[in-house]
């Protein structure tokens, strides 16, 4: 999880920081289900993995768009 | 150079203010009174075996709605200032393949959508979880479908439906019973039924709809931008 979170800053690529960064809630919604929180868990993969990941790729497609 | 010093320094400081956190931490054994009551009212009252989802939405249920209302002026906030491209877009055919699977798939995602939101004072989820997983479907559909088309009347007034029974669901509370969103206006029912816990699994519901309204309109404008 460390290791996606120095990779979401350091990664030249805006693709793969994008994609690390989703991987750090994936992880952190493992954590919170071995913790014993299923429902944050639950919210944490759909809208920290799923959605923000997706909103992140919508607003990089529009801005290599007007470049 | 002497920003990263400076960053450095601002780091170790934070470090030294959270350490008595750390050091001083301990678990309690104990639930503290507030809990207890929580715990055993959810139980007891209100017959939910999903001890957040009656916290959620019955005991910190003006919490919930100003929640609700955060994302609805989230969304508000998307459609003013994303405006729709008017030029047609040009975009690769889908293959035949990924259209069936996705509309079979869809129809699946839905269907867990839903049964998150019914069953919140079940199992883990609710309300929130149940949108974003239907948000989520009709997301799957506007990447793989070229031509699908999403009726942004019909999620207007999904929207505005639900967020309005939401509320009136909690006057009738205040009016039938003692507080604003209270749910004991409805049977108790027997424990770990679907329809059981009161107004809960009605609330969630609605709360659903909307939060999935939300963010399927969400999406969509973002996506026709």
């Amino acid at each position: 999880m460390i290791g996606a979170a120095f990779g979401a800053i350091y990664f030249k690529s805006l693709l793969a920081a994008i994609i690390s960064a989703g991987v750090i809630s994936l992880l952190a919604s493992v954590i919170y289900l071995v913790l014993g929180s299923p429902d944050v868990a639950m919210t944490e993969a759909s809208i920290g993995s799923g959605l923000t990941t997706v909103i992140f790729l919508y607003a990089l497609n529009s801005v290599r768009r007007e470049k | 150079m002497i920003s990263r010093i400076l960053i450095i320094l601002g780091m170790v400081g934070l470090f030294m203010i959270f350490l008595p956190i750390i050091t001083n931490f301990h678990e309690s054994q104990n639930l503290r009174e507030l809990a207890v009551n929580y715990v055993e009212g959810s139980v007891n009252e209100l017959n939910t075996p999903n001890i957040v989802t009656s916290v959620v939405v019955t005991y910190r249920g003006l919490d919930t709605l100003g929640e609700v209302t955060v994302l609805f002026l989230a969304t508000v906030g998307v459609g003013l200032l994303l405006k729709r491209r008017n030029g047609k877009q040009v975009r690769r055919p889908v293959s035949e393949l990924l259209q069936t699977t996705s509309s079979f798939l869809f129809a699946l995602i839905i269907m867990l959508g839903v049964y998150i939101f019914t069953h919140g004072h079940l199992t883990p989820g609710g309300g929130f979880q149940g949108g974003v997983v239907i948000a989520s479907g009709f997301l799957l559909m506007m990447l793989s479908n070229v031509n699908v088309k999403i009726n942004r009347t019909v999620l207007h007034v999904v929207e505005s439906f639900s967020g309005t029974i939401y509320v009136l669901t909690g006057v009738v509370g205040l009016v039938l019973t003692i507080g604003f969103l209270n749910p004991k206006f409805l049977p108790l029912g027997d424990f770990g039924h679907l329809f059981s816990a009161c107004a809960i699994p009605v609330i969630y519901s609605f709360i659903g709809l909307k939060v999935g309204s939300e963010l399927t309109n969400i999406l969509d404008t973002m996506g026709g931008e």
